[in-house]
């Protein structure tokens, strides 16, 4: 429909909350050009996030959510781990349903409201950590690329099972001392990236979050071109501070640390990803 | 004044029918066909939105069968998907999103699937399930055994089971009916046996197929479809996971019971679609009574006939619910039994479980959990009838 059905009755509005009524009048909705420099401005999508105190992930998710194009036509398709303890408190339609099946789910549904919705755009993006997208959930990720579906993977990389209590997982770096690792990890981190790009993904980006701007921009383009051509896939660092043993201020730092190493800024394209980024630029929405 | 009226179509161009048409009033012809092609003349009529299949024998015939009606624009959503977990996963998808969806699977498929059943439930979607059950590993298997059912009664799910290819025509059109009522909202698995049901042709009475059931309309539904057309739910605005009170235990469990008094407000609607939830055969005095579903009650029914010519009165009992089970129904049709046999295609006896937890304390009757055969064996009724005779010290005649 339309951020339409975020208006609130007349006669109830009296009793709404605040943060409710905010979602209806100071919210950015059916403005593609909206984007990270709105939210010093306006209400955000997420009414508060629930991880902890300078939490880079939670950096990542108020970017992400200031950056979709859309998002009165978003859905969010969400897993297990830290960043289901956020999704309640997103304004927009979210689903956490197991862990590991979120790309299988976001498989159905985007091509439900394509059959049933044809004339309208519906966006369906993935947000994961990398438990859930490269380990319980690497058959249904790669699977949803196999088969070129139309949604938008983006992968919280905290190299690390972090809400669980500080495991290994595919994505730590080999030797990083972990739970579950107490020789140090045996094996290389997994380039996921490139399984993406090997897989059938048409826009793949890599990047840490230190730049608000640059995050807005791969996520705005990975959206687009999912819209059109296919799946897309976003890896962003986002350092569990907490079990890297960093204090609640040292996550920007974290990150440019890293912007210089394993995660510097990596992207690739598609010819027919490229002409789609190349005509949304055009058109001034990117 | 005038009456007018209007004829609706689906997407499909079928005229839409009310369900007690269809099931009930509609003319019907006989066909001769197998239990999967069974379920291809279900879903023809049922205006269904989506499928995802995953091969699996002895399933698979059926879900490509789905796929031919997608094919011919009957289905809208239909393709196949990496395995029963993301398959199961795959049609919560579709379901959330607002489609009427069915699929189908067996034994191994079932277990692979396992996690995603309780999640259909907790997430009160009204998905379909055809399970053609097979025997699960190990060691390896893909004949008939009801094992499975089994593991599935606590899901959440509505379980139903057919005994013929007539019976599963009818409980699939029944089962979206049902499992979409507001008020019950859960998925419906409709059990049927692998190979004996599905791979065996036999007469089936079909309404036409220019007809079908209304189509599935996601704004009735309890919980808000995700399709970003109606307000986002909200009610996970403090989840229970997030906390550790005691508020949020009340309402993880007061969610999950909701679920199970769900399956319960089916039973209204079930008794009136499928025509009760239980079925008599045979001597109504009889005190020797076989309590069974699917294939083991039609092998029931065969005993009855061969015990008649020993001069022993006998009935059946079938059960074409199980979640719902049929407690009421169960307890006073054994009134005057004196001896209830379970007939099972399993090794644990999971129906005699259930038969013995709903007349404990309503039926001094003795109940036996025999015969039992598993892992692809069949049931003749002479087997049955062995049984019988064994308990009655009768001379076994023409019985082997």
């Amino acid at each position: 429909m339309s951020y339409k059905i975020y208006d609130i009755n007349e006669d109830l509005k009296e009793f709404m909350p605040k943060e409710i009524i905010d979602l209806e009048e100071r919210a950015t909705w059916g403005n593609p050009k909206r984007g990270v420099m709105d939210l010093p401005y306006t209400k955000e999508l997420i009414e508060e996030h629930s991880l902890c105190a300078g939490c880079p992930e939670s950096m990542a998710l108020r970017y992400i959510l200031a950056s979709l194009p859309n998002p009165e036509d978003t859905i969010i398709v969400n897993s297990t781990g830290c960043t289901s303890l956020v999704f309640p408190h997103i304004a927009l339609h979210t689903v956490h349903s197991l862990f590991g099946n979120q790309n299988a789910v976001a498989s159905g549904i985007k091509r439900v409201l394509e059959w049933r919705f044809p004339d309208k755009v519906k966006d369906v993006v993935v947000l994961a950590g990398d438990g859930a997208t490269v380990d319980i959930g690497l058959d249904c990720t790669l699977q949803s690329f196999f088969r070129q579906e139309k949604i938008t993977t983006i992968c919280f990389d905290n190299e690390v099972y972090a809400n669980t209590g500080g495991q290994e997982s595919g994505l730590t770096v080999k030797g990083h001392v972990f739970k579950m690792a107490p020789k140090g990890k045996q094996w290389d981190k997994v380039p996921f990236w490139q399984i993406a790009i090997d897989s059938g993904c048409h826009y793949v980006a890599r990047l840490t979050v230190s730049s608000p701007k640059k995050v807005e921009q791969v996520i705005k383009k990975a959206i687009y071109v999912a819209r059109e051509v296919g799946p897309t896939y976003v890896h962003l660092y986002t350092p569990c501070i907490l079990e890297i043993g960093l204090n609640s201020d040292d996550g920007l730092d974290e990150m440019r640390a890293r912007d210089k190493e394993r995660f510097s800024f990596f992207e690739y394209m598609t010819p027919q990803a490229e002409e789609v980024i190349n005509r949304v630029k055009e058109e001034g929405l990117l | 004044m005038q009456a007018t009226e209007t004829i609706l179509y689906n997407r499909a161009g079928q005229r839409v029918v009310s369900p007690d048409y269809l099931l009930f009033e509609a003319p019907r012809t006989k066909h001769f066909m197998t239990g999967s092609e069974a379920v291809k003349e279900a879903v023809k009529r049922a205006s269904v939105d989506a499928s995802v299949s995953y091969p699996i024998t002895p399933q698979s015939e059926a879900a490509h069968l789905i796929g031919e009606l997608w094919v011919e624009g009957y289905v809208g959503v239909y393709f196949r998907g990496e395995s029963e977990f993301g398959v199961m996963s795959e049609i919560a998808g579709c379901a959330m999103a607002g489609a009427r969806t069915i699929t189908t699977t067996s034994g191994p498929g079932t277990l692979r699937a396992m996690e995603n059943f309780p999640m259909w439930a907790g997430t009160r979607i009204p998905v379909q399930l055809v399970l053609m059950a097979r025997g699960v590993n190990s060691p390896l298997s893909i004949q008939p055994d009801n094992l499975e059912v089994g593991f599935l009664l606590d899901t959440g799910c509505m379980i139903w089971y057919a005994e013929t290819a007539q019976d599963l025509f009818d409980m699939i059109l029944a089962g979206f009916v049902v499992a979409e009522q507001p008020d019950v909202h859960v998925p419906v698995i409709t059990v049927v046996d692998g190979f004996f049901v599905s791979h065996t042709r036999e007469a089936i009475m079909l309404p036409p197929d220019d007809i079908a059931l209304p189509p599935y309309n996601p704004y009735r539904a309890p919980m808000p479809v995700i399709d970003a057309e109606v307000p986002p739910g909200r009610f996970l605005r403090d989840p229970f996971v997030m906390k550790s009170n005691y508020i949020s235990y009340a309402t993880h469990a007061s969610w999950q019971w909701e679920v199970r008094a769900a399956i319960e407000r089916s039973r209204p609607y079930a008794k009136h679609y499928l025509r009760g939830l239980i079925e008599h055969f045979g001597d109504p005095e009889a005190e020797l009574v076989f309590v069974a579903c699917g294939t083991a009650s039609a092998q029931a029914k065969e005993a009855v006939r061969l015990l008649e010519d020993e001069g022993i009165p006998a009935r059946v009992v079938k059960l074409k619910t199980i979640r719902p089970f049929p407690i009421e129904e169960l307890r006073q049709a054994v009134k005057g039994a004196k001896y209830i046999f379970v007939p099972e295609f399993n090794v644990v006896g999971w129906l005699e479980r259930e038969v013995r937890r709903y007349l404990y304390g309503h039926s001094n009757a003795e109940i036996i959990g025999a015969p039992r055969v598993a892992g692809g064996m069949t049931m003749p009724a002479e087997v049955i009838v062995k049984e019988v005779l064994k308990l009655t010290g009768k001379e076994v005649k023409h019985v082997i």
